[in-house]
C-alpha cells in the first residue's frame, strides 16, 4: 500500500513519524509501574538484609593520635614549617600557590580565595593557644609569636628533616638541635589530640553548633595516616578509589570515567591533572547532553545496529504484515 | 473574536489551564495502548529506574527523620541506610540500561531533543546527589572521599562555594537542593515523554492513515482521500481504486 504513495521530494533532516500513527495494542503502565516497584523494593528489602551496607567509624584526631602519634607529630611540624599539603594548597585556602590550570587559564585563582586557612596559626597555634595548665606549651605559643618568620619556618624545617632521618619519625630519638619551641608546639599538638581536646578545637570557634571540619578534615588529610588508611581499602588515587568502597561493597561505579582519566597519561602525571580531568568531563558532559545536535554521534545509533535487535519482534510482525497476500 | 471570548483569552487562569492541559495531548497522560512497536525488555527499564528512585526517596525520607547521624548507633536506622544504598545501585543500574537503550534507539528523534536533555541532566544530577550522600555519611568514607574531592572542585574554583569539607553544607545539598532539581528533571522528563509517546523505531512508517474527504464523495470512479503518511506535514493527494483502499483506518 504505501507504494501507493510518492515520497516527498526533499527528506527532512527528521523524517521520524509522530509515534501516534502507529497502529497500537493494550499496555498497562499502571501494572507495569506497581509490579516494578514491588520488585524494586522486594530487591532493596533482600540485599539490605543479606549484604547491610559499610558503615566505617570515622577517624577522630584522637584515634589518629593513638594509632600514629609520630604522623601527627611529623604533620604539626610540616603546617609550622609551612610545607604540608593545606600550606602550600593556594586558592580557595591561601595565596600560598597559584592552583591548577587548564592551560593557560587559572581559574581557581580568578575565584581566589574564599575559605582562608592559614595552617601553622588555625591547624596547630590557634588550638594550642587555647589551652590552659601547661606553662610549658603556654611559653612555646608565646616563643614562637614572638620569634620572626623566616626563623620560626627555619626552625620548623629543621625538626622536619630531624624527625625524617630518625627510623619512624620517633620524637624521642631525634637528637639536640636549633629547633626553638618547635619540638614542644608538636609535641602538645599531640597531647591535645590524644585528649579529644584537638577534634572540637578545631571546628569554628563563633559556633556553639558547629558543624563545619574543614580544618580538622584538612590537618588530617595532612598525615599520611588517612591515605595509609584509605589504601588499605583500594580507595586510593591510582587504585580507581572513585569507584570503590569500603570492604566488598559496591561503590560508585558510575564514577568510572572520570576516575579512568586519572588512570592515563598525560593526566596520571600532570600537575594540573585535576583540572584537565574537571575540563576535559564538563566538556564529555556536554557533549552527552546536547548529544542530540551533535553530527556524526548523533547518527550513530542507525549503524550501530542494536535498534533492529530492541524492535526485532515490531519488524517481524510489520513485516509479516506488507507479505503479499 | 466576541466579547466572551476575548474576556476568557485576557484571564490568567484560563490561559494558564489551557497551557497545563496543552502539554500533554488529550488522552495521552495514562494510556492503556502503546504503539505496536513498544515490545522489548529494553522500556522497562525507564519505569524500574523511577521506582527506584522513589525507593530512593522513601529511604532517604526516612533515615531523615532521626537526623543525620542515628543509624550509626540504630540497627533500625542502620538498615534503612541499607535500603538507601542498595536502591541507589539499582537505580543507577537502571537508568544507565536505560540511557544506553535510548541511545542505541537514538530516542531524541522526532523533536524528543530536550526529552534526552532532561533525561541526561537527571543522570548527571543524580551522580551530584549520590556524591553528596557519601560525604553526608559522617563516617570514614566522607572523610576519604571528601579530602580526596576537594582537589578536583578546587582545581576549577567551585570548591571556593560548595565545601567538601563542611558536611552540613553537603547535607543540606543531598537532601534538599539536588533532590528537588532532580526530581524537577524526571517529572519533566516523564511529561515529555507522554507528550511527544515513545520514539518509533528508526525508518519505520506508519501504515497509510486515510480520511475520507467529503468533496470526495460524490466523486465517480474512485474516491480522493488524502492519505498522511510518517510525518503528519507530507500529504500527498492520490487516487485510489475501491480494491486497494486502505484497511487500517483509526
Amino acid at each position: 500500500m504505501t507504494s501507493l504513495i510518492s515520497r516527498p521530494r526533499a527528506r527532512r533532516h527528521d523524517d521520524t513519524p509522530d509515534s501516534h500513527l502507529f497502529p497500537t495494542r493494550e499496555y498497562d503502565l499502571v501494572k507495569e509501574f506497581v509490579v516494578a516497584f514491588a520488585v524494586v523494593l522486594g530487591l532493596t528489602l533482600l540485599l539490605a538484609a543479606v549484604f547491610s551496607s559499610p558503615d566505617r567509624r570515622a577517624i577522630t584526631l584522637r584515634s589518629w593520635a593513638a594509632a600514629a602519634p609520630n604522623d601527627v607529630v611529623a604533620t604539626a611540624t610540616a603546617e609550622l614549617a609551612g610545607t604540608s599539603a593545606s600550606a602550600t594548597y593556594g586558592p580557595p585556602y591561601n595565596s600560598a600557590a597559584d592552583g591548577q590550570q587548564i592551560g593557560p587559564v587559572p581559574l581557581a585563582k580568578w575565584i581566589g580565595v574564599h575559605v582562608p586557612i592559614n595552617s601553622a596559626y588555625d591547624l596547630v597555634i590557634t588550638p594550642l593557644r587555647q589551652q590552659t595548665g601547661d606553662p610549658a606549651l603556654a611559653s612555646a605559643v608565646r616563643q614562637w609569636q614572638a620569634t620572626p618568620p623566616a626563623q620560626r619556618t627555619k626552625q620548623a624545617q629543621a625538626y622536619a628533616d630531624a624527625l625524617a632521618a630518625v627510623p619512624g619519625g620517633n620524637p624521642r630519638r631525634v637528637s639536640a638541635g636549633s629547633y626553638g619551641p618547635v619540638p614542644e608546639l608538636a609535641g602538645g599538638l599531640l597531647r591535645l589530640a590524644r585528649s579529644g581536646g584537638l577534634d572540637s578545637a578545631l571546628t569554628p570557634e563563633s559556633s556553639f553548633y558547629a558543624a563545619d571540619q574543614t580544618k580538622a578534615l584538612l590537618l588530617l588529610s595532612d598525615g599520611a595516616y588517612l591515605e595509609n588508611q584509605a589504601r588499605a581499602e583500594n580507595l586510593g588515587g591510582d587504585q580507581w578509589g572513585m569507584m570503590n568502597e569500603v570492604g566488598n561493597y559496591p561503590g560508585q561505579p558510575w564514577m568510572w570515567l572520570y576516575t579512568f582519566w586519572y588512570q592515563i597519561e598525560p593526566f596520571s602525571s600532570s600537575g594540573n591533572a585535576d583540572a584537565l580531568v574537571w575540563g576535559l568531563m564538563v566538556l564529555l558532559s556536554l557533549g552527552f547532553v546536547f548529544l542530540p545536535y551533535l553530527p556524526g554521534v548523533r547518527s550513530l545509533p542507525r549503524y550501530l545496529g542494536v535498534h533492529r535487535l530492541i524492535w526485532r519482534s515490531y519488524r517481524a510482525t510489520a513485516a509479516s504484515r506488507e507479505r503479499p497476500r | 473574536m466576541n466579547d466572551a471570548d476575548e474576556l476568557v483569552s485576557r484571564n490568567w487562569t484560563t490561559r494558564f489551564r489551557r497551557r497545563v492541559t496543552g502539554v500533554v495531548p488529550r488522552g495521552q497522560w495514562l494510556p492503556d495502548r502503546q504503539p505496536a512497536y513498544v515490545s522489548s525488555w529494553i522500556y522497562v527499564f525507564g519505569v524500574v529506574t523511577l521506582a527506584a528512585f522513589l525507593v530512593v526517596l522513601a529511604s532517604g525520607i526516612a533515615l531523615a527523620v532521626g537526623g543525620s547521624a542515628w543509624w550509626h548507633t540504630s540497627a533500625f536506622g542502620h538498615f534503612l541506610n541499607s535500603m538507601h544504598l542498595w536502591s541507589v545501585e539499582i537505580f543507577f543500574a537502571a537508568m544507565v540500561i536505560h540511557l544506553w537503550g535510548k541511545f542505541f534507539m537514538a530516542a531524541w528523534r522526532g523533536r524528543r531533543a530536550l526529552t534526552w536533555i532532561t533525561g541526561a541532566v537527571a543522570f548527571l544530577g543524580s551522580i551530584g546527589t549520590a556524591f553528596t550522600g557519601y560525604l553526608s555519611q559522617s563516617n570514614f568514607d566522607s572523610q576519604w572521599i571528601s579530602t580526596q574531592a576537594k582537589d578536583g572542585l578546587n582545581a576549577v574554583g567551585v570548591g571556593a562555594f560548595f565545601n567538601v569539607l563542611n558536611p552540613a553544607q553537603m547535607l543540606l545539598w543531598h537532601i534538599v537542593l539536588l533532590p528537588v532539581v532532580v526530581g524537577a528533571l524526571v517529572v519533566a522528563h516523564v511529561v515529555l515523554v507522554r507528550r511527544h509517546g515513545v520514539v518509533p523505531p528508526i525508518d519505520a512508517h506508519p501504515p497509510i492513515v486515510a480520511v475520507r474527504l467529503p468533496e470526495a464523495e460524490s466523486s465517480g470512479g474512485g474516491e480522493e482521500v488524502r492519505a498522511f503518511e510518517a510525518i503528519t506535514d507530507v500529504r500527498t493527494t492520490v487516487r485510489i481504486t475501491a480494491e486497494s483502499r486502505p484497511e487500517h483506518t483509526p
